[in-house]
């Protein structure tokens, strides 16, 4: 093995000079370095979400097997209309958010753009949550709660109430997690505001698209099933 | 010992400090068709869901969805653009999902037990009044109410 | 041809003590504390789990040693008054969950692997050092949570909380389950963090196939503590919804369906299994060659069976539920899967055996453990092969010899090897050598009171005992009462171990930087090493395990 000369914090030294990005942690030798590394990392955590909201959808999956017919009565008291409004709105959070990344590579003068897709997001998830408080109060007025807790009346198949437990469950945890990317937005929002992301550093943008399109994907799987079912 | 100074330089192809940004030559022009798109593959997923396709039904709605999800994926999260290796990250995600539904429809579509009878539709519950007013009838369960816990 | 660094001298401060990552420390003991409180050092935090998954062990070990005692004989003569047949349930419920949870899946990779990987990498540290201290902090908010389940008494289910009697029984099962559920999030940061690490934090020079087969030990095991995890995450939860709202998936009453909660629980525990298997071996890789002084036989072999055995983890779990329910082709395909899970093992055993077949072999502390683990590993692993089989499964499923295969795989393999690992790298981590003699007969205690304690347990399963009971037939008494004698003679091996590793850290001799003549990069530095690891960023020209004459400097 040979070595270089270094200094303290792996620096070359041999005359080159390289600007230092203050977010340049010195355990990892190049900005590119580490963020391949992030990425890397974002999404090996995406790939958990995946498995963690996956292992809902297989239990959906498993249960609507065993009562197809209680499955497909209960489905039909979804609002298809309001399914495929928010599907839309999230595919146009998604668009949003991509442009706020991709804006906030450009250095800080665009950092006006920046700032006005990621409110486009926000606004955008906040209209999801509000549709997703109509259906609820709709179904909490109805009696078609999850478990325990389902109080229906006339229905003519039976154990409709399991469908309505994976509809709050799926469509809950689905919810927490638009709630916390709300607050990421936010977060990411008062830094794109403060002129923090430019070419050279924009990976919190960046992370937090992945996650909102991640969150976007997983809606993309939940509206068919849930709401389209035959 | 020879001593030289060695550069590795496995990542970075610049010296300047600034990491490559890798994405599509028009980014405004490519994500606004991929949302067109999107909408109206969300379009075609509503109308199929009308035709009765039998047992294609899911397959079609799931199929779409995956259409929907991988232009999402490789576009918006720029999978595309990415390195090899964030592309195989994603994918085991969905695959290893994959086999766990696999394995527990291969169990319960080959079971041959007869299929449970006389199911209550639900345990006793606690009378919780609802906003309608009527308070949940208790249906009890072969061998009483359900204990309570926590 | 390649250079040798001259062994690194050890660093010294003005004041003529040693400079080093434990030596490193602020002025005061409270400013000292805080800073090993919010280190983001690797090294400082693979100590504080070292130190916490032993004390985890010592917890479970205990609880271990309650049911053999309660098992000495049977009905509750011995114990009455103290114990009765309901704590029992919690004694070995709780053995299982501390041992799974807080000992055994954290310990190689969160305590050894923590310390180790970005030195063998040649690394600064790993690649996320914040999101490793969080790693730890929710590990210690899990173990909190599991003293809590303690202190309202305990759970009773068993670790594996099957359905319908962990939704429906009274006691603090939703703690448990949550519990567990942190613990699961501690597990999946750590994945993230050695993957990240493998893939961008190698050394110049260090290619994938120049890695030490630990790293890819390690690596196998983090994709697994990756993919499984969040099943065991979502499981929980609609374990502990179940519990509280009977959703109907899981509770036959309802409409649910039991086995659904085993396929669940499953998919994720089989793989755990490999969790605590793979970082053992990753430890046998790195010792045989080292106390061979040979170049490990198939180092290409060893790695992908490292992969192969992640990666086919995960189609097998069904042989956990052979007599549950399942369907008839289910449980045939997963016992032919499982048979396959075994030929990357055996590859292994293989690879480790011909490695010292006309070495230079020298029998310290860790070279014992390794050759115990060979042994003991491989009846752990030929028995999980009769429970794969499933004419005999059906016989022996539910009995002491399942409880005996998994002993031996996770005691007799993990354990063993975490103790040999321990011993490898204690140089290393503390600058202090143990006491050889007292680590030699630590080790014959352990592996005597082992076999005497697990060996038993085979005939008493296949003879009809069932696991889990409290109470047992007259005639399996004198079984019984070996094994428990045996479980005594292991507390002592442990005891013993942790007396003299306690005491070489006062007045043990110091280390030098590679006492072992290693090869590969933990060893090109000073022990114990400074926080930035190395002085100058090693570049690496030739492969890990290079013992070819004149090429080591010991």
């Amino acid at each position: 093995m040979s070595t270089t000369t270094v200094d303290l914090h792996g620096h070359p030294v041999d005359g080159e000079e390289h600007p230092h990005n203050p977010h340049h942690q010195h355990h990892f030798k190049t900005m590119q370095q580490q963020n391949d590394a992030v990425k890397i990392g974002m999404w090996l955590f995406l790939a958990t979400e995946v498995l963690l909201f996956g292992g809902l959808f297989v239990g959906f999956a498993m249960m609507q097997n065993r009562y197809p017919d209680a499955f497909f009565q209960a489905h039909h008291h979804l609002d298809k209309n309001l399914g495929f409004l928010n599907t839309v709105v999230l595919l146009v959070s998604s668009f949003t958010m991509v442009m706020a990344v991709y804006f906030s590579s450009k250095g800080v003068k665009e950092k006006g753009k920046v700032v006005a897709m990621l409110l486009l997001t926000i606004l955008c998830a906040c209209i999801f949550l509000g549709v997703k408080y109509f259906e609820y109060e709709h179904k909490i007025h109805e009696g078609l709660l999850p478990g325990k807790f389902y109080s229906h009346h006339g229905d003519t198949v039976p154990n409709q109430f399991v469908f309505f437990s994976f509809y709050f469950m799926m469509t809950g945890l689905h919810g927490f997690h638009i709630l916390v990317g709300i607050g990421l937005l936010l977060w990411i929002t008062i830094r794109a505001n403060r002129g923090e992301f430019s070419g050279a550093y924009n990976t919190p943008v960046d992370l937090v698209g992945l996650y909102w399109h991640l969150v976007d994907l997983i809606w993309i799987y939940l509206f068919p099933l849930l709401y389209l079912i035959q | 010992m020879s001593e030289h100074t060695t550069h590795a330089h496995a990542d970075d192809a610049d010296h300047s400090g600034v990491p490559e940004h890798h994405g599509p030559k028009n980014p405004a022009r490519t994500f606004t068709i991929t949302l067109l798109c999107l909408l109206a593959l969300t379009f075609v997923t509503v109308g199929a869901a009308k035709i009765n396709f039998g047992a294609g039904n899911t397959v079609i709605a799931l199929g779409i969805a995956t259409v929907k999800a991988s232009l999402v994926a490789l576009i918006f999260m720029h999978l595309r653009w990415d390195k090899p290796v964030n592309g195989i990250l994603a994918m085991s995600g969905f695959l290893f999902l994959g086999i766990m539904l696999l394995f527990c429809l291969l169990d319960f579509d080959t079971r041959k037990d007869p299929e449970p009878q006389n199911l209550p539709v639900k345990i006793a519950a606690p009378a919780i009044p609802t906003q309608g007013g009527t308070a949940a009838p208790a249906t009890p369960a072969p061998g009483g109410a359900a204990p309570e816990h926590h | 041809m390649a250079d040798v660094i001259a062994s690194p001298g050890v660093k010294v401060g003005e004041h003529g003590h040693p400079i080093n990552y434990l030596t490193a420390t602020e002025d005061g003991f409270l400013k000292n504390v805080w800073s090993w409180m919010t280190t983001v050092d690797h090294k400082r935090i693979g100590v504080m789990y070292l130190a916490s998954v032993m004390a985890a062990f010592g917890l479970g070990g205990f609880f271990a040693l309650l049911v053999r005692l309660y098992l000495l004989t049977p009905g509750h003569e011995l114990m009455k008054g103290f114990m009765d047949s309901e704590a029992y349930n919690r004694a070995f419920t709780m053995h299982g969950a501390v041992m799974v949870f807080l000992f055994i899946i954290p310990s190689v990779p969160a305590a050894l692997g923590n310390f180790v990987l970005p030195l063998m990498l040649g690394a600064k540290d790993v690649a996320f050092p914040r999101l490793n201290l969080a790693s730890y902090y929710l590990y210690v908010t899990g173990a909190l949570m599991a003293v809590v389940v303690l202190v309202q008494g305990a759970v009773d289910t068993g670790w594996t909380f099957y359905t319908p009697y962990s939704t429906t029984t009274s006691g603090p099962v939703t703690w448990m389950t949550m519990a567990a559920f942190v613990l699961g999030f501690s597990s999946i940061f750590t994945g993230i963090n050695f993957i990240a690490t493998v893939h961008k934090l190698r050394a110049p020079g260090m290619g994938w196939f120049d890695m030490p087969l630990f790293v890819w030990g390690i690596y196998a095991t983090a994709i697994i503590q990756v993919l499984a995890t969040p099943v065991l995450g979502i499981t929980l939860v609609l374990l502990a919804i179940e519990r509280s709202f009977q959703i109907g998936i899981f509770d036959s009453r309802i409409g649910g369906d039991p086995v659904l909660f085993q396929h669940f629980f499953w998919f994720y525990s089989h793989p755990a299994v490999y969790i605590m298997i793979l970082p053992g071996m990753a430890i046998i890789s790195e010792i045989i060659p080292t106390f061979s002084r040979k170049v490990i036989f198939g180092y290409r072999s060893i790695a992908f069976s490292s992969l192969a055995i992640a990666l086919i983890s995960f189609i097998v779990w069904g042989h956990h539920m052979f007599v549950s329910g399942q369907s008839q082709l289910a449980t045939v395909v997963f016992s032919f899967i499982t048979f396959l899970v075994a030929i990357p093992s055996g590859i292994k055993v293989f690879n480790w055996v011909a490695t010292m077949w006309r070495g230079n072999i020298s029998l310290e502390t860790p070279m014992l453990y390794a050759i115990s683990f060979l042994l003991l590993f491989t009846i752990g692993g030929l028995t999980g092969i009769f429970l794969g089989a499933l004419a005999t499964d059906v016989h022996l499923t539910d009995t002491y010899f399942v409880v005996a295969h998994f002993h031996y795989v996770m005691m007799g393999g993990t354990v063993i090897a975490f103790i040999g690992g321990l011993h490898y790298w204690w140089p290393k981590m503390t600058g202090r050598m143990y006491n050889e003699k007292l680590g030699a007969i630590a080790c014959a205690l352990i592996f005597i009171g082992f076999n005497v304690t697990f060996m038993s347990q085979f005939f008493l399963g296949s003879l009809g005992m069932p696991r889990r009971y409290a109470n047992y037939l007259q005639q399996f008494q004198p079984l019984h009462a070996f094994s428990t004698f045996g479980s005594w003679i292991l507390a002592a091996g442990f005891l013993l171990t942790l007396g003299y590793l306690w005491a070489s850290l006062r007045s043990g001799a110091r280390a030098p930087a590679n006492p072992w003549g290693g090869t590969t990069l933990e060893w090109r530095t000073q022990s114990p090493p400074i926080t930035h690891n190395f002085e100058d960023q090693p570049i690496v020209t030739e492969g890990p395990y290079d013992y070819r004459p004149g090429k080591v400097s010991a």
